[in-house]
């Protein structure tokens, strides 16, 4: 293999004087940009790998000058930004919810924060703007099932309704056909009754037995005329609203299974003040009642 | 430096294999090196366990059904994604899986912390049909789950086989395999010899009906305990050190 660089003939070109069965190749030098590209990109990997972590040793790393860490980083934009918020948050976390309704700068910045938790953590279930869904209730409305003021509020957010957390809302409906407390027929009876309550069509004669099934079983949680008790989270069933449905198949399984849905605690995942920020916008939402 | 020319290396095939296996090495060490070192990357935090027989039915599930193709189980360390997921994810929280399920893609939401965010009620109708709670969701309706039993025979062969890579299951834990997963899909059974073993275990039912534990039941166990074992606020920074 001869390495004897010569000028071609034809191109006046220099060839690298490698010769393979006759055939020869140019030694053409590389773009000057792209020779220039190349070196930046080597001073620049050279560059980086002193300030930023890139090396692994035996039992660790090199850390690189700047000492950056993507966590450390996350710990610092946190702060700067409750820090460029801190006006509001501090005031909000320092003031009772009704402080911050009657203050017109609090109220939009918690309405708007409280707004974005809202779509992230409970639209999936109350919908966007708390229209709620069959089984999940609607937030925009009068008809609360825990209690509609900001305390009350407030209180079902943190602590949830009927799970693992010790300050939950508590509260069970018998199963009242499943466990055989009443037969199909009652179950039957006091389901027209119940549709009676909020005037819908019902045939009288077993309407009337169920009213008497009703005041022996219902009204203790229920009242007597149906409309419901918001410390224990028993139902209005007088006001035409409903959860599960108002129909009379709905009613009946209802009755017989009882519902007892649940709802998650809140505040060992999101902070007082976000949960402050979510009560005053579900607060604004049906609110009040 | 005669023997290290491009001529004569090239002329000496012995030579040149020699050389060319410390060239690959070096890129191959580079990459397996920090693997002998994985164990500083696991912070120390208290909390994790392995799944418990249910969950792992359930992880399985959500693996046959390709449930990581959609959903990510990593949220990284960004303020955008630890406002919306919750803390970011530890390496020391997927200590157990076999395999990870980060995933690569977010389709749907991450899953890392979505254990506890949700009521059963709302994992049972999203599973039937997601739409009927999230009208913009594209995820299919996973409804045929919940009529399928999950193979109860076969958890303590899984437990023994994760042993096999690590995961410390105990002997006590591989022979209550099949009463662990019935008793935590049961809402009447005596579970503190399974909360014993498996602390922080979501137990109750899951919304199936209690004679049969189906793979609904141990798809949403395994979904309500996902992110929930480490408490963060018993976390210091330095614990999160790597």
């Amino acid at each position: 293999m001869p390495t004897k660089r010569e000028k071609d003939v034809a191109t006046v070109r220099e060839t690298t004087g490698h010769e393979w069965d006759g055939i020869r190749e140019f030694d053409t030098p590389l773009p000057r940009w792209w020779l220039y590209t190349f070196i930046a990109t080597i001073v620049f990997a050279v560059v980086y790998c002193v300030l930023y972590p890139s090396i692994p040793l035996l039992r660790t790393h090199t850390e690189g000058l700047l000492g950056y860490t993507n966590r450390t980083a996350l710990v610092a934009s946190t702060k700067a930004a409750v820090a460029a918020q801190a006006k509001f948050i501090d005031r909000i976390r320092a003031a009772s919810l009704d402080d911050i309704r009657k203050d017109p700068e609090l109220l939009g910045f918690a309405e708007t924060g409280g707004r974005a938790a809202f779509n992230e953590n409970c639209a999936p279930c109350h919908r966007p703007g708390g229209a709620g869904a069959k089984g999940f209730p609607n937030l925009a409305d009068d008809d609360w099932l825990w209690g509609g003021t900001l305390a009350a509020i407030q209180q079902t957010i943190t602590h949830g309704i009927r799970n693992a957390d010790p300050d939950s809302r508590q509260s069970q409906m018998p199963r009242f056909g499943a466990d055989g407390i009443l037969n199909r027929q009652q179950i039957s009876d006091v389901a027209d009754y119940v549709m009676t309550l909020s005037h819908q069509p019902a045939p009288a004669e077993s309407a009337k037995r169920g009213a008497a099934i009703f005041a022996q079983n219902c009204v203790l949680c229920h009242g007597e005329k149906g409309t419901g008790n918001q410390e224990i989270g028993a139902k209005n069933l007088a006001d035409g609203i409903w959860l599960y449905g108002g129909d009379k198949a709905t009613l009946i399984q209802t009755i017989t299974y009882a519902r007892n849905s649940s709802m998650p605690s809140w505040g060992a995942r999101l902070d007082p003040v976000t949960i402050k920020m979510l009560t005053i916008y579900v607060h604004s939402l049906g609110g009040g009642q | 430096m005669r023997f290290l020319n491009h001529k004569f290396l090239e002329q000496h095939a012995v030579l040149l294999a020699i050389m060319t296996l410390i060239t690959v090495a070096i890129g191959g060490i580079v990459e397996i090196v920090p693997l002998f070192t994985i164990e500083t990357t696991i912070e120390r935090v208290k909390g994790v366990r392995p799944y418990s027989p249910l969950e792992l039915a359930g992880r399985d599930i959500y693996i046959r059904e390709g449930c990581y193709l959609c959903h990510s189980q990593m949220i990284r360390p960004f303020r955008d994604e630890v406002e919306r997921y919750g803390h970011y994810s530890l390496a020391a929280e997927s200590m157990y899986d076999h395999p990870f399920q980060w995933g690569s893609e977010r389709q749907g939401p991450d899953l890392a912390r979505v254990g506890g965010k949700y009521s059963n009620e709302w994992h049972v109708a999203h599973l039937a049909n997601p739409r009927d709670v999230v009208p913009e969701s594209i995820m299919p309706s996973y409804a045929f789950l919940a009529d399928r039993p999950v193979d109860l025979d076969h958890l303590a062969d899984h437990l023994r086989t994760l042993r096999l890579v690590g995961v410390p299951y105990t002997d006590e834990m591989i022979a209550n395999a099949k009463v662990d997963a019935i008793a935590q899909d049961d809402p009447n059974a005596d579970t503190t010899a399974l909360l014993k073993r498996y602390p922080g275990a979501v137990t109750g039912g899951f919304g199936g009906a209690p004679e049969m534990v189906t793979e609904r039941d141990a798809l949403i166990a395994y979904l309500q305990m996902l992110g929930t074992l480490v408490k963060f606020r018993d976390v210091s920074p330095d614990d999160l050190k790597q």
